[in-house]
């Protein structure tokens, strides 16, 4: 450039830095769809909530939803079953948080916080736990009076061998967690909203 | 280089030639027959479509907006009279509630979906069809899509003596003349002239390419009822269909002219920016 | 060419310099490197060329996250980036009319070179390259406008397609062996798009490799400019940092402003509504026409009755483009001086802008509302293209008396400055 720094350098500099920043700005706003385009798009969160129907569920059934892209477990426990979940000790537990959404990271397991929905009235046949296995992420099966898996009558993870109660509750390694408990409502005495 | 005005202008006319002259020109416009010679006898009536006719629509322009109320009533003329045969499987239900469309609340939207019938899922026993055979059927809830009216095509086209009406969910952008087009599709049919000869189970519509149209009018006075009580005369609910179908095409359309204005203001900005930018760096260069 | 040398300053830049001279390689090329200082507005075309293939490429590979390049799935897919994905209706926009910004830009660029003599000596290496770029970009394009699988998607690629089987008048069987190999079935079917899909992924990154043998190719002889004449010594160029980072963004920047006007305020003015009808094998449109980028050759194609013939003529006005540097006899390049050459310069630009409405019409029209039937106005526009450069421009560099050229380009520039 032909004419020195000396020849009214704030003005000519100004112009330039704030075209350059005016410019980075820009920049920076262009980018920004780029990268909000990879978060989750319209669909996928219209189905972040489900809605199920527990009426066609039968005591001592546990069925197999998908909920959020992965395996959701809800089963309607007999009151044996109950009673036994309820009867287990926390010191006996491998993994003694509730791992509940809708209560605090340090509420303990018992089997009243596993069942717990976000608001109002636990009903104690219910257990809804996310399906993923805490290990490394296999689906557990779940015992059946008529196919028993694992020895606590809850699920046993076919991968790695872990077992898991009828609460949920991991009691059999390497799984190192108990299952997740989502955050879900009662709708009504038949019907459950997840998510 | 100093930029003149001339200059300027030269190449702001150069590149607004290419950039509008050249698509301008490539649009078809509507086919012209040179002139005919005179004959003796009278001459074929023309099936050659006429142009649509040009209506005002409050969402044309760099500032339109799709109308609330004509979008919710035109939500309204879909649901109770074109549906039966057009279906609208693009549109999700749950974007009658989304920002820039007829914004109907979340529970207006949960029930509107749970209205619909859509197809279950296999039950537990992996049967789909219930104890008479027919498919097993849900409520629907706003994730879901409009049901088609018909499963298939071919059932479609039973129902309708071979003709397939289309899925109107991008039908606006979909023909030449857009909402112009559609309006004026839904609001021409009339009698035919004395000598065409019209082939069986087809409508007269002279905006229609051939003039025949397989679709009777859809559309009379008082078709439907609306609750806030705009006078449902033919006119009044094409209008306020186009606008819901307009929308049912481009969604986003509010969100596209919001973001054009801030980012035309950010480029001519940064634009005059650049220029005195440029104007400073080439002094006493050119 | 090289002007001040590169420096490292900082230890970091010292000891990548020894190892991979990438600072240098970029301060030398983009930086210091000595550029004519008169350079005009036709010039910065090259830079807006290479943001666009940046646009394409960076929206591209976004919208590939969510496109599906099944004929089941894909209209749908596209539908879902309109509607569901996050800002996925400008993402498409952009990418959409990013297309039709680039061929503007791109024949911008060719008539400067033809108008400037930047094809002649020593720069023909550069217009080859560059006549390489134009077809790769026309096969991307090609194959890029499939990809939504609308009706204009569908049969604009069974009518390209179907070229190749004009060769069966050559050899029979050989077309259809060809076609058939191309469509990977019976038509253009599932097959045939998942490898459009592919080759268009692929594509952009060899015409981004061409563009850095282009550039390279510029940067041996350097830059032409305005008046075509060599350079005579520093005091006729300027470095390309700041003078034409900053003339080549302002212009940039006019031209996004036509960009964005098109992407948020009128995005389909350039497609055809047709396209938003799903595909449909069984059911052709009234009137199959390509993207206006490609309707000057649709109309030489077109202008021709003979099918073999017509696919040649189409294949010959892209091939006689890689000849222009010897076509042209003239010893001067640039049209400011030659005034015949000027005038046909002129003539071609508007035989382009005609052959391209020709094109869009339907064969049998006529033009507006006279009887001259449109094929016949095609078929004159179509000989006058093939005239320019196989007989007008060998002769005009003969028989014209070009005007006298400026001594120097820094002498050129100071006549025209007003006294400081």
């Amino acid at each position: 450039m032909a004419h020195s720094q000396s020849d009214e350098p704030t003005r000519r500099d100004f112009l330039y830095v704030a075209t350059v920043v005016v410019g980075g700005v820009g920049a920076a706003a262009g980018l920004i769809p780029l990268i909000d385009q990879m978060n989750p798009s319209a669909d996928v969160l219209a189905l972040a909530s489900i809605e199920i129907d527990l009426s066609p569920i039968q005591p001592g059934q546990s069925v197999v939803f998908t909920w959020r892209s992965h395996p959701l477990f809800v089963r309607r426990r007999t009151p044996e079953e109950i009673a036994a979940a309820k009867a287990v000790k926390l010191e006996d537990l491998l993994d003694p948080l509730a791992r509940n959404a809708s209560l605090p990271e340090n509420a303990p397991a018992t089997d009243e916080n596993r069942i717990k929905p976000r608001a109002g009235a636990a009903k104690p046949e219910w257990l809804v736990a996310v399906g993923v296995c805490t290990h490394l992420g296999c689906t557990p099966e779940a015992s059946t009076p008529r196919s028993r898996q694992g020895d606590y009558g809850g699920w046993l993870c076919h991968c790695h061998g872990s077992q898991y109660d009828i609460a949920g509750r991991v009691r059999v390694g390497p799984a190192p967690r108990n299952l997740d408990v989502p955050i879900f409502a009662y709708l009504s005495d038949t019907r459950i909203k997840v998510g | 280089m100093r930029i003149t005005p001339m200059k300027a202008f030269r190449a702001a006319a150069a590149l607004g030639f290419f950039a509008f002259g050249l698509p301008v020109m490539a649009q078809p416009d509507p086919a012209k027959a040179p002139a005919q010679p005179p004959s003796a006898i009278a001459p074929a009536p023309s099936t050659d479509a006429e142009p649509p006719k040009h209506v005002s629509w409050s969402f044309n322009g760099p500032f339109g907006t799709y109308d609330r109320g004509a979008l919710q009533r035109g939500f309204q003329v879909y649901k109770e009279v074109c549906s039966a045969c057009h279906s609208l499987s693009l549109v999700a239900i749950r974007t009658l509630a989304e920002r820039g469309g007829p914004e109907f609340t979340e529970p207006q939207v949960t029930a509107i979906a749970a209205g619909y019938k859509v197809p279950a899922d296999p039950d537990q026993q992996g049967k789909t069809v219930d104890a008479s055979g027919q498919p097993l059927t849900r409520a629907g809830t706003p994730a879901d899509y409009f049901p088609p009216p018909f499963p298939n095509e071919k059932a479609a086209r039973a129902a309708m003596n071979g003709a397939l009406p289309p899925d109107l969910s991008l039908i606006v952008k979909a023909r030449e003349g857009h909402e112009d087009y559609v309006y004026s599709i839904l609001t021409s049919f009339g009698p035919p002239p004395p000598n065409l000869k019209m082939a069986p189970g087809m409508n007269y519509n002279p905006i229609f390419p051939g003039r025949q149209i397989a679709m009777p009018p859809p559309l009379s006075n008082g078709s439907v009822t609306y609750a806030d009580g705009t006078p449902n005369t033919v006119d009044q609910e094409a209008r306020d269909v186009v606008t819901f179908l307009s929308w049912a095409s481009e969604p986003k359309m509010e969100e596209r002219k919001r973001t054009g204005f801030n980012v035309m203001i950010f480029l001519i900005g940064f634009t005059t920016l650049l220029y005195f930018s440029y104007r400073r760096v080439w002094h006493g260069h050119h | 060419m090289h002007g001040p040398t590169y420096t490292p300053k900082s230890g970091i830049s010292r000891w990548l310099d020894s190892r991979l001279p990438i600072l240098r390689f970029a301060h030398e090329h983009l930086s210091s490197y000595p550029t004519p200082r008169n350079l005009n507005v036709w010039y910065t075309f090259g830079g807006i060329l290479s943001f666009f293939l940046g646009v394409q490429i960076a929206t591209g590979i976004v919208l590939a996250m969510h496109y599906t390049p099944d004929s089941r799935l894909a209209f749908d897919s596209v539908e879902h980036i309109m509607r569901d994905v996050n800002s996925g209706w400008m993402l498409r926009y952009l990418h959409s009319n990013g297309a039709s910004m680039f061929f503007l830009a791109v024949y911008i660029h060719m008539f400067r070179g033809l108008y400037y003599g930047s094809y002649k000596a020593p720069r023909e290496m550069i217009w080859i390259l560059g006549v390489v770029l134009y077809v790769l970009m026309m096969a991307t394009a090609f194959l890029g406008y499939t990809l939504p699988w609308g009706q204009m998607s569908f049969w604009g690629a069974t009518v390209i397609t179907n070229f190749f089987s004009a060769f069966d008048a050559l050899i029979p069987g050989l077309g259809t062996a060809v076609v058939t190999w191309l469509w990977g079935g019976f038509g253009v079917d599932n097959a045939t798009l998942h490898r459009f899909f592919s080759l268009h992924y692929l594509l952009p990154f060899a015409i981004a490799g061409v563009v850095v043998l282009h550039i390279w190719a510029l940067h041996v002889p350097g830059n032409n400019n305005p008046l075509g004449i060599d350079l005579k010594g520093p005091q006729d160029t300027v470095p390309f940092h700041p003078y034409y980072t900053v003339k080549d963004l302002f212009y940039l920047s006019c031209f996004v402003i036509l960009y964005a006007y098109l992407v948020f305020f009128n995005p389909n003015l350039l497609g055809h509504p047709i396209n938003y009808a799903p595909a449909n094998p069984i059911q052709t449109p009234e009137d199959i026409v390509p993207e206006w980028y490609f309707l000057p050759f649709y109309a030489i194609l077109r202008s021709i009755p003979d099918k073999l013939i017509g696919v040649l003529a189409l294949f010959a006005s892209l091939i006689t483009l890689f000849f222009v540097s010897w076509l042209d006899t003239s010893p001067v390049r640039s049209a400011r001086f030659r005034p015949i050459y000027k005038q046909f310069f002129w003539i071609l630009v508007a035989d382009t802008i005609i052959l391209g409405y020709v094109g869009s019409r339907p064969v049998d029209a006529f033009l507006f509302n006279t009887p001259i039937p449109l094929v016949w106005l095609g078929r004159i526009s179509t000989l006058y293209y093939f005239l320019h450069f196989w007989l007008i421009m060998p002769l005009v560099g003969v028989i014209e008396t070009p005007k006298p050229l400026p001594d120097s380009i820094a002498k050129s520039v100071l006549a025209t400055t007003p006294a400081q």
